[in-house]
């Protein structure tokens, strides 16, 4: 499973377990990791391309359409998105659609725990997160949708108000730890790595497998 | 020289301005300033070439965004070259004059540091002809209040990219009702993720998914207001 079939196609799911969670791409290494760490073989996954984020009016429609497909073959569907950027839409899908998701605005929050990123929200509005994921994608999801590769001119533009990147990782791996400081560097900023591992999402799907 | 290059001093004021509408397409920045002078040369009021040049170019620009035939990269670069035009334009505005469709003051609210969008107004507004009192990033309601009690617009417009700072608006708009003072303005409001329902709930005038829009809208509300005046 490489990054770039989970940004671009997606994951599909196994068709196996009683409990479907319908996640984003960009969370697939990180929930498979809980899965077999936690022995969860009830669960079953499949992933929505993670580029969706690009775009985020189309992540409900998305969502929408895998949840109706799922119905009738499994006995909880779990959608693992938080808001992206959705500005609710995606919290009114779900409700309409009658499933849970996991809360929050973003994973960069979950990851580090909704309450604790809530509450220092105030002092760093200037940081821009970075994931495991979204390191490893970089140029996939950064720097080339902001046409960075092609007007390298337009950095300041965009990141001219940003004061650090803060690196959230998931896991202790050094060649992520270098790349997220190089990432900082190309975006002028200053650099910071916070080992989260998986927050809230690691007790949100503890409570989902039950 | 490339034989096909195209040398704007020899263009016809028509195809000097077609080619500028381009060139503003294409984010070409020195060939916007080159065709404002040249322009400028041949007699053109500011304002013409402001409005019919930059502002008609930038236009084309927001409706392709629109539509999704070009993207953020490309609009920001035609921003930085209209931005350029304007910048000559601005001091011959003052000498000359134009006409004034009322003040603006705008910011991105608070605990938010993205300024794209709102900067893209600010400037759209300018070339409509608005004075725009642009505050910057991170405004609290303070900010706001000072400014708008300073400036005394006719448009407040709030900004936010961020589904965790957009809520901020409504602080914003109740602390003007708690005031007394939301009747005073039109409240325009914007940001990616926005919709006209949140621009309701919240009690704005309206919700600008566009810089277009924001200028449509605000010609629209201010011309409401003069003829409420007039009546």
């Amino acid at each position: 499973m490489d990054d770039l079939t989970l940004s671009e196609t997606g994951l599909a799911p196994q068709r196996a377990g009683r409990i479907l969670l319908i996640a984003c791409g960009a969370l697939a290494h990180e929930i498979l990791a809980l899965k077999a760490a936690n022995g969860w073989t009830h669960i079953d996954l499949q992933c929505l391309p993670a580029n969706l984020h690009l775009w985020p009016d189309r992540i409900p429609p998305a969502v929408e359409a895998a949840v109706d497909e799922a119905r009738g073959r499994y006995e909880t569907v779990f959608v693992v998105y938080a808001d992206c950027g959705t500005g609710g839409l995606l919290q009114e899908k779900c409700r309409e659609l009658g499933v849970e998701m996991v809360a929050g605005p973003h994973c960069y929050s979950f990851f580090e725990g909704n309450a604790v990123f809530a509450e220092h929200a105030d002092s760093e509005f200037d940081a821009f997160y970075l994931t495991d994921f979204l390191v490893r994608q970089f140029d996939a999801f950064v720097w080339r949708p902001m046409g960075l590769d092609r007007h390298p001119q337009l950095r300041d533009m965009y990141f001219g108000n940003y004061r650090k990147l803060v690196y959230q990782a998931q896991r202790d791996d050094p060649a992520l730890d270098l790349k997220a400081r190089d990432c900082a560097a190309r975006l002028g900023l200053e650099y910071e790595r916070r080992f989260t591992g998986y927050g809230d999402l690691a007790v949100t799907l503890a409570e989902v497998a039950r | 020289m490339a034989d096909d290059e195209i040398i704007l001093s020899e263009l016809s004021d028509d195809e000097l301005v077609l080619q500028m509408h381009d060139d503003l397409y294409d984010g070409l920045k020195e060939e916007i300033e080159e065709g404002v002078n040249i322009l400028i040369e041949r007699g053109w009021t500011p304002y013409d070439v402001l409005t019919k040049a930059l502002v008609a170019g930038m236009t084309i620009v927001g409706a392709d965004f629109r539509d999704g035939i070009l993207f953020v990269p490309e609009v920001l670069l035609a921003a930085n070259a209209m931005k350029a035009g304007m910048q000559i334009l601005k001091p011959l505005l003052v000498e000359t004059g134009a006409p004034r469709m009322g003040k603006m003051v705008i910011g991105t609210v608070k605990g938010d540091i993205h300024d794209i969008g709102k900067n893209l107004v600010a400037m759209m507004m300018e070339g409509a002809g608005f004075e725009v009192v642009d505050l910057g990033i991170n405004n609290a309601v303070e900010k706001y209040l000072e400014a708008l009690e300073k400036e005394q617009p006719d448009i407040l417009g709030m900004s936010a990219l961020l589904t965790t700072t957009m809520p901020y608006m409504k602080v914003v708009i109740d602390t003007l009702k708690e005031k007394g003072m939301r009747e005073d303005y039109v409240v325009l409001v914007g940001g990616a993720p926005l919709n006209e329902e949140f621009g309701k709930a919240i009690g704005a005038d309206a919700y600008c998914r566009d810089a277009a829009v924001a200028v449509e809208t605000a010609k629209q509300f201010v011309a409401r207001k003069h003829n409420q005046l007039g009546a």
